[in-house]
């Protein structure tokens, strides 16, 4: 009688603990990849290398910041030489004058990993405003 | 297997320990060339104090009307008397119009040089159009104000703020003896009639005031201001003997406003 009562508690015990596994049984949604625009893609390298830019954007973008507003200096040369304008969106050589749909670059992931970056409450992306 | 003396052990040792020691220091000047460098555009404008000098004799009401509408629309400072497109923005609560924020502005001689007003003043200086605006102080109290560094003084003498640190405290816009700063106390874009893609807006929470068109100096253009001007406003290197501003200064009789605070403000005007 007290057995059976024991039992089924504990079944329903290990049920409820084991949630967190159960509930994500199943196929997980698929990870999004960002779409590169054609002129990103004709860039082949961004700043950085592909791998350096996933893990360290934000880390570059830090760095951006304090250069342009203390340092002055607004202009990055890679390591290839190459000149980018260090700015989210103001020219040709910013990050979205070459990744020109944030929607389908910044956001994509973004929403995914669900982290809410507040670049945009200031910055403008030049498309949202035509 | 052959058998090694301690004497030949020890030689292989010992250059072995050298060559590790001296990776480093080769790999560092083999890539230094390809290190990333950050520098200033070609054509940017320097200077070892940007000043601005106003001549009062060539403000009329229009031109001051033009210059304070180039700024703002320009960096993006809401207008308070715009009115909110409701689509976009609903919930817009009403605006408080002692909230109004501003880079530059019209003001009376009366109140822009409170300690110079004169018992029988030249009865021309009641009516003039004065402009106001950051005086960016070599002693800028606002930058000894700042908990965050978020307000800072460049080397050029720039007094120019970092929006992203501002916590948006207000120490600098009590410290401020001129009223130049202004707090965002609601979100500011339901009041940008056209946001300008070349300027950031600013965030609800955070102080603004002129940053002398940072961003322009650095392309090498004139600021907003003196562009619409005609001729009225003039900014360059207060250091620089032979620039422009100085020479002007030489020409003329010119005050600045509330001198004996000590602040040294970097704005003059040509009386």
């Amino acid at each position: 009688m007290n057995k059976s009562a024991i039992f089924t508690g504990l079944v329903i015990f290990v049920i409820i603990a084991l949630f967190p596994f159960w509930i994500n049984l199943g196929d997980p949604k698929p990870v999004p990849e960002p779409e590169l625009s054609e002129k990103a893609k004709a860039a082949k390298k961004c700043v950085l290398d592909k791998m350096d830019m996933r893990a360290n954007h934000m880390s570059l973008l830090d760095e951006w910041r304090d250069s342009v507003v203390r340092d002055t200096n607004r202009i990055y040369t890679n390591a290839d030489g190459k000149e980018f304008q260090m700015s989210l969106s103001t020219g040709e050589n910013s990050c979205l004058g070459c990744h020109e749909d944030k929607s389908k670059f910044c956001d994509k992931c973004h929403t995914y990993a669900s982290v809410d970056p507040y670049c945009w409450e200031c910055h403008t992306d030049p498309k949202e405003i035509k | 297997m052959m058998k090694k003396s301690r004497r030949s052990f020890l030689k292989v040792a010992a250059i072995s320990a050298i060559g590790i020691g001296a990776a480093p220091a080769i790999s560092i000047s083999s890539s230094s060339s390809s290190q990333p460098v950050k520098s200033k555009n070609a054509h940017a404008k320097t200077a070892k104090r940007w000043g601005m000098v106003i001549d009062t004799s060539k403000l009329t009401d229009e031109v001051v009307e033009h210059i304070v509408e180039a700024c703002h629309k320009n960096h993006n400072v809401p207008d308070f008397n715009h009115e909110v497109d409701t689509e976009k923005y609903p919930n817009t609560r009403p605006v408080n119009h002692k909230q109004e924020v501003k880079w530059i502005w019209e003001e009376h001689f009366h109140n822009a040089f409170p300690e110079k007003e004169d018992e029988f003043l030249a009865e021309k200086f009641k009516n003039l159009p004065f402009l106001v605006t950051c005086n960016h102080c070599k002693n800028a109290p606002c930058v000894k104000a700042c908990p965050t560094q978020a307000t800072f003084k460049r080397d050029d003498g720039i007094v120019i703020m970092d929006f992203h640190r501002c916590i948006g405290c207000r120490f600098c816009m009590a410290a401020c003896p001129f009223g130049a700063r202004s707090f965002n106390f609601r979100d500011p874009r339901p009041f940008i009639d056209e946001m300008d893609p070349d300027f950031p807006s600013r965030t609800k929470g955070v102080v603004e005031k002129c940053n002398l068109c940072a961003e322009r100096l650095a392309k090498g253009e004139q600021p907003h201001c003196v562009e619409a001007s005609e001729g009225a406003i003039t900014v360059g290197d207060l250091e620089d003997p032979e620039s422009e501003v100085r020479a002007l200064l030489n020409e003329k009789y010119s005050i600045r406003r509330k001198q004996e605070l000590g602040t040294e403000p970097s704005v003059y005007y040509l009386m």
